[in-house]
């Protein structure tokens, strides 16, 4: 699977189970819906990013810093939004970015060479 | 009256039976080794101001035996064009009625030396591939090495590995075309190295030949090879001394029960050792590039075609494969409930 595709849908899921765990809290339950549509687009954002750095650039270390600060400023502007659970938000969207950015540099595969680069 | 020492003896032995290479675009250099028949000296080609080996028959004579072996030797080498097999570059007889033949220099140390600088498992097994690519290589040629030990691998200075000593190398098309047993010779005898050879003359000389004998080493050759089960004689044979030096990268002399082995016992790995010295040809390993990819399957965390594995065994081998991610989602989980926690105190 393409890199690119490979953090599209990593991003997705990941997104959606992040947004998912919104039910445990109770005071937010009633905005799921709205929570995990957020989240899985906060994710698939972060994934397509990921995952064209990681066709560009050709370092798991490299990755997984861009993962996390991707991650991290996608996590950021969602609990600006939310004005709050900033602690709640911010750490597992880079854990996130972080998993993304491991999993496309290790499991996603470089492009083809075309015959008119070679 | 005094006595000459040993060593100063030897050295005479040694400069007295030095070749003559007058009349050759050759200048002799050193002694390098012993070889099967005859001795390797380094020598400078002159024509091309270049350092060659020069493998030359200790015995002066141009017609004999061990004359068509080095001959045969040097044609063998010709045909197995290879980055992994030494090039043979000319073929002659000196004056003295010695044939020689004259080959790349390789700059390296023989595979058991270096191995010895190799620390990680997997380095040693990607050496491995690349002796099975050649042996494969020379299998597709319809040679049989009939030698395979770590002593006749060398690895250059820049990694090259590559194949030596085809002095006992067995050409099975020229044999199914119908050609005569004499011109190679396989009734097996083993020498033993005489404790006067130096260290370095006796992992040579486990195969010295003489005439009408095809030799191998203890411990490399397959049993129909040690047996002179001649008509046995296959590609399985070569898989046998291949499965002897994986055995030989995976555990090194001295490590036996070592609790500081740098890798740990591996299930997969012993069982590709097994299949491949299997005493029954018919057990082992079919080719040489079916004990490589199961080699290769292995270096890649894939399981490998010599062990059945049980669902425990899955697990582990897909926990290896994918330790990073595993724990990754690990911590995201952790963090996750610990969060949840903290957030219903």
């Amino acid at each position: 699977m393409n890199k690119i595709l490979l953090g599209l849908l990593l991003g997705a899921v990941l997104g959606a189970v992040d947004g998912l765990t919104a039910w445990f809290t109770p005071a937010v339950r009633a905005q799921l819906v709205g929570i995990v549509i957020g989240s899985t687009i906060k994710g698939i954002v972060a994934g397509i990013a990921i995952g064209f750095f990681a066709r560009k650039v050709q370092s798991l270390a490299l990755g997984i810093l861009f993962g996390l600060a991707v991650g991290f400023v996608l996590a950021f502007i969602v609990a600006q939004l939310q004005h709050g659970y900033y602690f709640e938000i911010i750490l597992p969207g880079s854990i996130v970015g972080i998993i993304v950015g491991y999993a496309t540099q290790r499991y996603g595969a470089a492009p083809a060479v075309s015959a008119a680069t070679r | 009256m005094k006595f000459l020492s040993d060593k100063a003896v030897d050295r005479l032995r040694q400069n007295a039976n030095a070749p003559d290479l007058s009349g050759t675009r050759y200048q002799l250099l050193e002694r390098v080794a012993r070889g099967g028949m005859g001795v390797v000296y380094a020598a400078r080609d002159e024509m091309l101001d270049r350092r060659v080996a020069l493998k030359v028959l200790d015995v002066p004579v141009a017609d004999g035996d061990l004359a068509c072996r080095l001959n045969r030797e040097a044609r063998v080498l010709a045909r197995l064009e290879h980055p992994g097999i030494v090039p043979v570059h000319d073929v002659g007889t000196l004056a003295d009625g010695r044939v020689f033949y004259t080959m790349k220099f390789v700059e390296g140390q023989r595979l058991d030396k270096h191995i010895e600088a190799v620390i990680s498992l997997p380095d040693r097994l990607r050496l491995f591939l690349r002796i099975c690519d050649a042996v494969a290589f020379a299998h597709a040629r319809g040679v049989l090495h009939r030698d395979l030990k770590p002593a006749n691998v060398m690895v250059g200075a820049f990694g090259e590995v590559l194949v030596m000593d085809w002095g006992l190398a067995k050409i099975l098309r020229e044999q199914s075309a119908g050609k005569s047993e004499e011109e190679d010779p396989e009734a097996t005898i083993l020498h033993v190295p005489r404790a006067s050879d130096s260290p370095a003359d006796r992992t040579q000389a486990t195969h010295v030949t003489g005439q009408g004998t095809v030799l191998g080493t203890p411990g490399y050759m397959s049993p129909e090879q040690a047996s002179g089960d001649i008509a046995n004689v296959d590609e399985r044979s070569d898989i046998f001394s291949l499965g002897a030096v994986l055995r030989f990268l995976y555990t090194p002399p001295g490590c036996e029960g070592n609790q500081s082995r740098a890798w740990r016992h591996d299930k997969a790995l012993e069982a590709i050792c097994a299949k491949a010295v299997e005493t029954n040809s018919s057990n082992r390993y079919i080719s040489v590039s079916d004990l490589s990819a199961d080699v290769s399957r292995y270096l890649d965390g894939l399981p490998v075609s010599a062990r059945k594995e049980t669902i425990f065994d899955k697990a582990v081998r897909f926990y290896r494969r994918h330790t990073v991610a595993i724990l990754l989602i690990a911590a995201y989980l952790v963090m996750r409930i610990l969060l949840l926690i903290f957030s219903h105190r």
